[in-house]
């Protein structure tokens, strides 16, 4: 079956004052119906910038779309006109965010919200839309959904509000949703809420989920297939259950490395050296080098390609470059 | 570890905030510390746990006695905070110091790193020597990985964890026995987090430091802390030692919190049961009747809705403040899945 979402070299730009910033360059993957895809980062790999992208919702200018295709059902969502590109936003894409607060609007009920979107992708007469409102709401779980559609963001608590925006982002029972550290900014039990949520609308309207987080548990908890990425190129992709077994790539080792454990106390975390790269020069060597515990002269002179490591795993990494299949360093995971 | 008498007591802390949004109707108010005492040793790691809005970061701030309680008392080295004169109290500011979640807020942006440095030197005369003090500056940035060549740039020119080691040296800058942490990794990267929680470790030992650790965040409390206490509207739910509270919960909150903090291993994770709560944290203007988690609670009885219940020690070192789930079967659901991790 072909990909719901292929995205292809993708290379995004910002033109600054002074620079440009080289957010994303050279990003690709693939995104089948029904799965869910992690893209697993720092802050500053361009995982969250991506995200908005394939939405087109980055301001350009700054922004810039310096190359590449988002492929969707076989239209190029970067050429596609804004008239169509809105059909598709909201309606067969739709996204959520860390922080709910920020992204409802404080001065309408969450129910006028909800029903704006029915009203404007469906097409549906108010009253309806209304009714439609109230089922979403209790869909993600809002107890006493009908009286709740008249509380304002405010009078919702920060678990409530996560969901209220989930309702309004399965309105139009979309294809892909994409969910942008959607539980950062809520506690561990909430969290557990929420994921769960997710999940099970998952199942239950065959979504594909594009989920961005930093946090490695819950990757572990959600994820089919992980895009590892490191200052704006996917240094790793493999099957959720492979990456964790044999991850490949030295930075995603040491990030697999770095988070203290919940159920295993070790005496010193392996921290990576150093920052996270400077990203107003375009690279012309590999951009963790300069952190990588296992650089070879090569690394700091020529750019990786990606190598095949295993079934569907590849690697961003000249350690892998004559390795064909995963024979020659399975020793090393 | 621990030594016969405590570093930092809190005596039935208590602090309330009045609710400001109504005026003219009846006060009411927010128990945002409801009655806690506990004891830090020295050279003992202490861990607040609990989720946003539990009180833990007023709990911080009245120890330090940057807040003054509603009742209770907290004593340093034996002597009370709140009774002493506020000339003896500003000596004791150099015995315990704070590190602050948000290292870019907490440090001045017109100051240099050399100006933050020396600030408490020369508020503190400790160092009245320039080429003395200027040393001791030096000292602490190699202390804390950063360089030389750092010291007359603002705060501005540094990444998150360069900032948080600015701040670190700060705090250790008059060579304090306690140190309260209020979320010092939170917001950074993973890899960052990596590298101050082994600094903070480092720097524990080598100079004999207590800390209170302030965090939402489980796996690095099981990290960095020898005990732990569990806090919930207000209130402290249970505290032990680290591995014990991790592997033996003895209250529901904590066993459900375990449960929800995700395991970085696809297979574990999907293979364990979860606790799961339902619902929000209570108003903590009217927080629920009797035992304040029994809305939430998996095991509620009739009884928890009247009774609330105490803190009482389960086995040695480890109290809980539940009657109910030390007599239900053991080992709890959550326990058992950290067992069976390799």
């Amino acid at each position: 079956m072909p990909p719901l979402l292929s995205v292809r070299q993708l290379r995004i730009h910002f033109r600054l004052e002074d620079r440009v910033l080289y957010a994303v360059d050279g990003l690709n993957y693939d995104l089948h119906r029904g799965k869910t895809l992690a893209i697993v980062g720092e802050s500053g790999s361009g995982k969250s910038v991506h995200a908005l992208s394939l939405l087109r919702l980055l301001p350009e200018p700054p922004a810039f779309m310096a190359g590449g295709e988002i492929l969707f059902q076989g239209r190029d969502l970067l050429r596609l006109p804004l008239a169509a590109m809105r059909e598709i936003r909201g309606n067969r894409i739709a996204m959520i965010f860390q922080e709910p607060m920020t992204s409802l609007n404080p001065v309408l009920t969450i129910g006028e919200q909800i029903a704006e979107a029915v009203i404007l992708h469906k097409r549906l007469p108010r009253a309806k839309a209304w009714e439609k409102a109230a089922s979403l709401l209790s869909q993600v779980g809002i107890p006493d959904p009908s009286a709740r559609l008249h509380d304002y963001p405010h009078q919702f608590s920060g678990g409530m509000r996560q969901r209220a925006m989930i309702a309004m982002a399965l309105s139009c029972e979309p294809d892909i949703l994409i969910a942008d550290e959607p539980t950062t900014a809520l506690d561990v039990t909430i969290q557990a809420q929420i994921l769960g949520l997710i999940a099970q609308l998952q199942k239950d309207l065959q979504m594909a989920v594009i989920l961005i987080t930093h946090n490695i548990g819950v990757v572990a908890g959600m994820a089919d297939d992980v895009v590892v990425m490191y200052a704006g190129r996917a240094v790793e992709k493999a099957a959720a259950a492979e990456l964790f077994k044999r991850p490949r790539h030295p930075y995603t080792r040491a990030l697999l490395k770095s988070v203290p454990s919940i159920y295993l106390r070790e005496e010193r975390l392996e921290a990576i050296v150093g920052q996270p790269p400077d990203l107003s020069t375009p690279f012309a060597s590999c951009p963790f080098a300069p952190r990588c515990p296992e650089v070879m002269e090569e690394c700091r002179s020529n750019d990786p390609d990606d190598y095949p490591v295993g079934p569907a795993h590849m690697a961003n990494c000249f350690l892998h470059k004559n390795a064909q299949g995963s024979r020659r360093h399975g020793v090393l995971s | 570890m621990k030594e016969a008498r405590p570093l930092l007591e809190a005596r039935g802390l208590k602090k309330y905030f009045p609710d400001r949004r109504r005026l003219f109707v009846e006060k009411k108010w927010v128990r945002a510390v409801d009655g806690v005492d506990f004891s830090v040793f020295p050279q003992e790691s202490f861990g607040l746990v609990g989720e946003s809005g539990c009180g833990k970061s007023t709990l911080g701030r009245l120890l330090l006695a940057l807040e003054q309680p509603t009742a209770g008392d907290v004593l340093f080295e034996g002597r009370s905070l709140f009774s002493m004169k506020a000339s003896e109290r500003r000596g004791l500011r150099k015995e315990m110091q704070v590190i602050f979640q948000d290292p870019f807020s907490s440090l001045n942006p017109r100051m240099t790193v050399r100006a933050i440095l020396e600030e408490p030197l020369l508020i503190h005369r400790t160092h009245p020597d320039p080429r003395e003090r200027i040393a001791r500056v030096e000292e602490l940035l190699d202390v804390v990985g950063l360089a030389r060549q750092h010291l007359g740039r603002y705060p501005h020119e540094f990444s998150g964890g360069q900032r948080q080691r600015i701040g670190i040296a700060r705090a250790l800058a008059l060579r304090p026995k306690l140190i309260v942490a209020d979320e010092p990794v939170s917001a950074l990267d993973v890899s960052i987090q990596a590298q101050i929680l082994n600094l903070l470790k480092d720097l524990q030992k080598e100079f004999r430091l207590a800390y209170v650790f302030i965090s939402h965040d489980f796996s690095v409390v099981r990290h960095l802390c020898d005990r732990v206490a569990v806090m919930y509207l207000g209130r402290l739910v249970e505290t032990a030692a680290t591995e014990e509270l991790f592997n033996d919960p003895q209250h529901p909150y904590t066993e459900a919190l375990l449960s929800a903090v995700p395991i970085p291993d696809p297979e574990l994770e999907r293979r364990r049961k979860r606790v799961l709560l339902s619902g929000d944290l209570p108003n903590p203007m009217a927080p629920p009747s009797g035992c304040h988690f029994h809305p939430r609670c998996p095991y509620a009885l009739d009884s928890c809705k009247i009774h609330d219940p105490a803190l009482e020690e389960a086995r040695p070192g480890h109290w809980a403040a539940c009657p109910v789930l030390p007599f239900k079967q053991k080992p709890s659901a959550a326990a058992l899945t950290y067992q069976e991790a390799p």
